[in-house]
């Protein structure tokens, strides 16, 4: 990597963080109503691996789902940090208008395929997305992003069986950040690695320390390759620990404060900064520049998604078909006939 | 599309509509997959065992040869994988058809179907066409785990439809209709109909469809209305043909080929013209459909009543395996005829 690209995941990687930031301020603002969900620590892994995929913004691109501790990621791939806002506020300007939260939306042109909750089940989705690009010979590839927790489940399994069998162009980033909510890996698995799973599905796998940006585009870069020269899934392991609860809830008093400390020590933007210093690549000034322009138009993002609207209540109607609209109940008439259900019988 | 197939003369046996021959209602669906295939590169078929062994009832027979191992593709045993696979391909523009080998067999896809395909509009995540399919229903002795109804699993979820045809023109415009659409579709085909002789009909030369979410007036009566569908249809009908001529009963069928979208207006309409309503599904009784349809017809033709909705449905437990029990199990036409007559004389 040269230095121009070490400068530019540093700036993808302080972005997200600066984003989350913003994000704990509007909550502690009383802004927000739901959950926020930090990927403070595991920055590197999102924005390494997401830069290895070739973004475009016409819908011929590679193809990302992320988690919500992949905001880095979702960032790299052109989802703007006031549509993240927008959507942790239920803004009905954001993407889902309301109706979905966080990180969780579309944009093919842009190859954003936003997860759901269940996130083992975008293992199978990708692989049915990777699935069409195969078969119609389109040199692209998916990465879905999914932790600890998803590997355990059903769809995982069956989903990386599927594209395994049929040679689908996915990459599998594996977030091990050693918890599933409150539950250790060991909880999770008897493996030491998830990397050791691999050999089951006859895929390839790397495992690499996630607070290492270079490190983890590097793997990260070789697994895209072969994914494209049509090698069949590959699985890439994110080491790396979570460092705030599942949620912000989540207080996580299970996790052991000298753990905590150590993984703190090797925070992957400290350690990328350092070796942007070290190698004279920016200097301290034009590092703290670069951080304040972030930070300014974070805040500016901030801003105008908190001064949005929330959608009114009659938007929970829309589109749950494409041909045809869910009846208004009869009691909310208000007079209008809206093709109401329920419509009270005429007495007699 | 890449995969060349490795022969493109059309099989014989997909071709009698063509040649004015009758169809089996499995022959009927096969020719709707088939012709979708070939009208649309897009549409192409997942299953278990669908390619080389041509399916489990071989109603895919002969379409890997055809259209090659990338439009027909044998999966892994993984109903979720290779569902929600489909509606990975689906979100890239294709156009899956998947095939539960028995529907009993849906459940592992049960959330990828619900959580995922059906939210999918509504999230923002854009339309998802795909068709899920595949046979349902007793009276085969299959057991417990390939004689079940699948349709109130996936009647309370929003974004779904639900086709379950009971005649082969129907069977293969649905399907066609389905495949067409721009929202998921489950479509139950009932087993028991597959090769029913009494079902074999010379289907329209033409292609055609049948829209989903309307009804068909079976026969028109004016003493009591039958709402049903799917192999129940049959099964009404001798029923009504037996309390015409012992009772003198006039009693209108209607089959709503589609339950979700339900045709209510058609319902309602037929309530509101003989005043007795009957309700004969094969699903179980408990949660089954006649309870929404009692209960949609209170709201709108309550007034019309003459006499409480009855329902007719096999009873609350797994599906039995032994002839002499899964016969007890179904309803029966004589459980029809004594609901007809308890509600004529009410």
């Amino acid at each position: 990597m040269d230095g121009g690209q070490l400068l530019a995941l540093f700036r993808w990687m302080y972005l997200a963080r600066a984003t989350e930031e913003r994000l704990e301020l509007l909550l502690k603002q009383g802004h927000l109503t739901g959950n926020i969900y930090r990927g403070l620590g595991q920055e590197a892994g999102a924005v390494g691996a997401a830069y290895a995929l070739d973004r475009r913004e016409d819908g011929t691109g590679d193809v990302l789902a992320p988690t919500v501790r992949a905001s880095g990621a979702l960032f790299l791939f052109g989802g703007a940090p006031i549509d993240f806002f927008r959507q942790y506020l239920a803004r009905s300007t954001g993407p889902t208008e309301g109706r979905e939260a966080n990180v969780h939306w579309v944009d093919f042109e842009r190859g954003i395929l936003g997860p759901v909750s269940p996130l083992g089940t975008m293992l199978e989705v990708m692989a049915g997305v990777t699935l069409s690009f195969r078969v119609r010979g389109e040199d692209r590839v998916g990465m879905v992003f999914a932790g600890d927790g998803a590997s355990s489940t059903g769809a995982w399994h069956e989903g990386l069986s599927f594209a395994a069998a049929q040679r689908c162009p996915l990459v599998l980033m594996v977030e091990a950040n050693q918890w599933a909510f409150s539950t250790p890996t060991a909880g999770n698995t008897r493996l030491t690695t998830f990397a050791d799973k691999a050999p089951a599905y006859g895929i390839e796998a790397e495992s690499v320390d996630g607070t290492d940006v270079a490190a983890v585009f590097e793997a990260t870069r070789h697994a895209v390759r072969r994914a494209r020269d049509g090698k069949g899934p590959q699985m890439v392991e994110l080491r790396y620990f979570r460092r705030l609860g599942h949620a912000q809830h989540d207080s996580q008093d299970y996790v052991d404060a000298d753990v905590l400390r150590r993984w703190e020590e090797r925070d992957p933007l400290s350690r990328s900064r350092a070796r942007l210093l070290e190698q004279g690549i920016v200097t301290e000034e034009e590092l703290e520049r670069l951080c304040g322009e972030v930070e300014a138009e974070v805040r500016g993002a901030a801003d105008r998604a908190v001064a949005e609207p929330t959608p009114v209540g009659e938007r929970a109607l829309a589109p749950v078909y494409t041909d045809r609209s869910v009846p208004v109940p009869w009691t909310r008439r208000d007079g209008v006939d809206r093709g109401a259900t329920g419509t009270p019988p005429a007495r007699t | 599309m890449k995969g060349a197939a490795v022969e493109r003369e059309k099989p014989d046996h997909l071709t009698k509509s063509s040649r004015g021959e009758p169809v089996t209602f499995l022959e009927a669906i096969a020719e709707a997959l088939f012709e979708e295939m070939e009208r649309d590169e897009r549409v192409f078929l997942l299953g278990e065992d669908i390619g080389v062994y041509g399916g489990a009832f071989k109603l895919t027979r002969g379409f890997l040869d055809h259209f090659g191992s990338e439009r027909v593709i044998d999966t892994p045993i993984a109903e979720g994988g290779f569902t929600g696979a489909a509606a990975g391909a689906a979100h890239m523009g294709l156009r899956p058809v998947v095939e539960m080998q028995f529907m009993d067999f849906v459940s592992p896809a049960y959330d990828v179907i619900t959580n995922y395909v059906a939210t999918s509009l509504y999230r923002g995540a854009g339309p998802l066409p795909l068709v899920i399919r595949g046979p349902v229903g007793g009276g085969n002795r299959g057991g417990p785990f390939h004689s079940q109804n699948v349709e109130m699993a996936f009647f309370h979820t929003p974004g779904l439809k639900i086709a379950y045809p009971s005649t082969a023109y129907d069977a293969k415009g649905l399907l066609k209709a389905a495949i067409r659409d721009d929202n998921p579709v489950i479509f139950e085909e009932h087993k028991g109909l597959y090769r029913a002789p009494s079902l074999r009909e010379v289907l329209p030369d033409e292609d055609y469809v049948v829209p989903l979410g309307v009804a068909r007036t079976v026969r028109e009566g004016h003493d009591v209305t039958i709402v049903s569908y799917g192999a129940m249809v049959r099964r009404s009908l001798e029923a009504a043909e037996q309390v015409e001529r012992e009772d003198g009963l006039s009693v209108e069928i209607l089959d709503l080929r589609t339950l979700l979208p339900m045709d209510e207006d058609a319902i309602v309409d037929s309530v509101k013209s003989t005043g007795r309503l009957l309700v004969v599904h094969e699903d179980t009784r408990t949660g089954g459909i006649a309870g929404e349809i009692a209960m949609r017809v209170s709201e709108r033709a309550f007034e019309w009543l003459d006499a409480p909705m009855l329902r007719v449905t096999a009873i609350d437990s797994p599906v039995p395996y032994a002839a002499s029990l899964e016969d007890y199990f179904l309803p029966q036409v004589q459980d029809v005829v004594a609901a007809l007559r308890y509600l004529a004389e009410y």
